[in-house]
């Protein structure tokens, strides 16, 4: 489904991804670790088509996005749900349009079809009777469940995941897993997840790869990653299992 | 060495206002560009109207009052040494309609939406929202931008008519109350030096002014950068006030000189 190939970046004369390769095929979840600052969530906007690399190509089935145009590239948008980090959601909209955001924007669905469809993504998440409330009025854990229902409105065929347990307590961590969990059952969607939560990499991926000063430097089955003999993937699992014992 | 590195720095300066002024018109291009695509999006313009245009509309019939009252009050002083104090309802009316009106509502409106319209953009680029929009396959030109860019070109000449007729309205008040000159005198006055070309400069002036305020808004609000965190969003609220009132200066004096001195506008 989506092939990476080669891909360079830099910002202010520092190299992030250097000759980055990587194939996600459709239907699995790969998560993807490395350490802070190491290129994973700038990969995830490269394959949102959000920044350009500057050498090699990102395929999405097969179609090219380095030199698609705006009307092309939002065609594949359309298929793609995104939860940012900070959930990202439109501090002056509800959160039921917030979630129809999409569909208000790019249907003819009229407004009880939209309202329909926002209450049952709602549901899912686990939040219903939110809909009137402000993006100010959720607690972290809500807001990135209302950015997850706002990224799986369409029904998207790829759900890209930026660090979705990144600052939530260990209860919503795990309810958060769960969700990604479920929504790939339901959707059967291909997911491609950014951490460094180990718990999380591991309850969620179908595979797991880990990038390392700029290129992929493991990219397996979870099983394949706990087994790994490279110092590198070694010394992050057992330093992140270690903190998260401590 | 030193004068290198003034002579440097000056350089750099030239290059990033030259630079500015590229972005804010290619920009201002693309805003209108869009205008004329669909969705017409007439909630999303409706809403900026009603934000920067009645929100707007107390502090600017406040500032047109009391502007009309100095300058009728600082005129009848000057005028009178002349013994031309009788004209002071032309006085007034000329430079409310020329170049108060329209320069005292763009600089209002400078501080309070242009810096507004930075802020709210800054604050959803370093958030991911304007990434968000961009994901959700909406442009964020023609989401943000346009409705923004329509509403101070159409809010702007609209507030400067009722700044003009507060600051005459407000200059009357003032000679009457304060000289004891006659109310009906100083209208016929006002309305003898008033010529319907001045009304037209002093609508195209305001329209060029709120398409500069929402441009430079708009652009500074766009152009931070997501690791520059609150103090860039700061940094740049600041930028487009002073930037929006530098403009519509600078800009009045070419507009001045365009109007009356080469298509010889009165």
């Amino acid at each position: 489904m989506i092939l990476i190939k080669d891909i360079w970046k830099s910002f202010d004369q520092k190299e992030v991804l250097r000759g980055l390769s990587l194939q996600i095929p459709a239907g699995e979840t790969l998560v993807i670790m490395g350490r802070s600052g190491c290129g994973k969530s700038l990969l995830l906007k490269m394959i949102a088509g959000l920044l350009c690399p500057e050498r090699g190509e990102i395929f999405y089935n097969g179609q090219g996005l380095n030199n698609l145009n705006r009307q092309d590239m939002n065609r594949i948008r359309n298929k793609i749900g995104f939860l940012f980090q900070s959930a990202a959601l439109f501090d002056f909209m509800t959160v039921s349009e917030n979630v129809g955001f999409m569909l208000s924007q790019h249907t003819k669905m009229s407004r009880l079809e939209i309202e329909r469809i926002v209450t049952e993504k709602l549901s899912l998440v686990d939040l219903s009777g939110t809909e009137s409330l402000k993006p100010a009025e959720l607690s972290g854990g809500m807001r990135k469940r209302v950015g997850l229902a706002r990224a799986i409105v369409s029904d998207p065929d790829l759900i890209l995941y930026d660090e979705p347990t990144t600052g939530l307590d260990p209860i919503t961590c795990v309810e958060i897993n769960n969700l990604i969990n479920n929504l790939h059952e339901t959707l059967e969607a291909t997911s491609v997840v950014v951490t460094h939560d180990i718990d999380s990499a591991f309850s969620v991926a179908t595979r797991i790869a880990m990038i390392h000063q700029g290129r992929t430097i493991i990219d397996g089955t979870p099983d394949e990653i706990m087994s790994s003999t490279d110092p590198h993937v070694q010394e992050f699992v057992s330093q992140e299992f270690r903190n998260q014992s401590i | 060495m030193l004068l290198i590195r003034y002579i440097n720095q000056v350089g750099v300066q030239v290059v990033n206002l030259i630079n500015s002024i590229g972005s804010v018109s290619i920009l201002v291009f693309s805003a209108i560009i869009l205008s004329f695509r669909r969705p017409l999006q007439l909630n999303l313009i409706v809403r900026q109207l009603s934000l920067i245009g009645v929100n707007s509309l107390p502090i600017v019939l406040i500032s047109g009052l009391f502007t009309g009252m100095v300058l009728a009050t600082q005129g009848y002083h000057q005028l009178r040494q002349l013994s031309a104090e009788g004209t002071v309802g032309g006085f007034v009316s000329v430079s409310a309609v020329k170049e108060l009106g329209p320069i005292i509502t763009a600089v209002i409106l400078a501080g309070r939406i242009g810096a507004s319209i930075t802020a709210e953009l800054a604050t959803m680029k370093v958030t991911e929202q304007i990434d968000a929009l961009e994901v959700m396959a909406t442009n964020p030109i023609k989401y943000l931008v346009v409705p923004r860019f329509i509403a101070c070109t159409i809010m702007l000449p609209v507030l400067t008519n009722f700044a003009t007729v507060c600051g005459i309205t407000g200059g009357c008040l003032a000679v009457v109350g304060l000289f004891d000159m006659n109310g009906r005198f100083f209208l016929k006055q006002a309305s003898d030096y008033m010529f319907m070309s001045s009304v037209f400069v002093s609508l195209i002036k305001a329209t060029v002014f709120g398409m500069a305020i929402a441009a430079i808004g708009c652009h500074k609000g766009l152009s931070v950068s997501p690791k520059d965190g609150a103090e860039g969003v700061g940094k740049m609220t600041t930028g487009s006030a002073v930037s929006s009132i530098l403009a519509i200066l600078i800009i009045d004096f070419f507009l001045n000189h365009i109007l009356y001195t080469i298509l010889g506008m009165k």
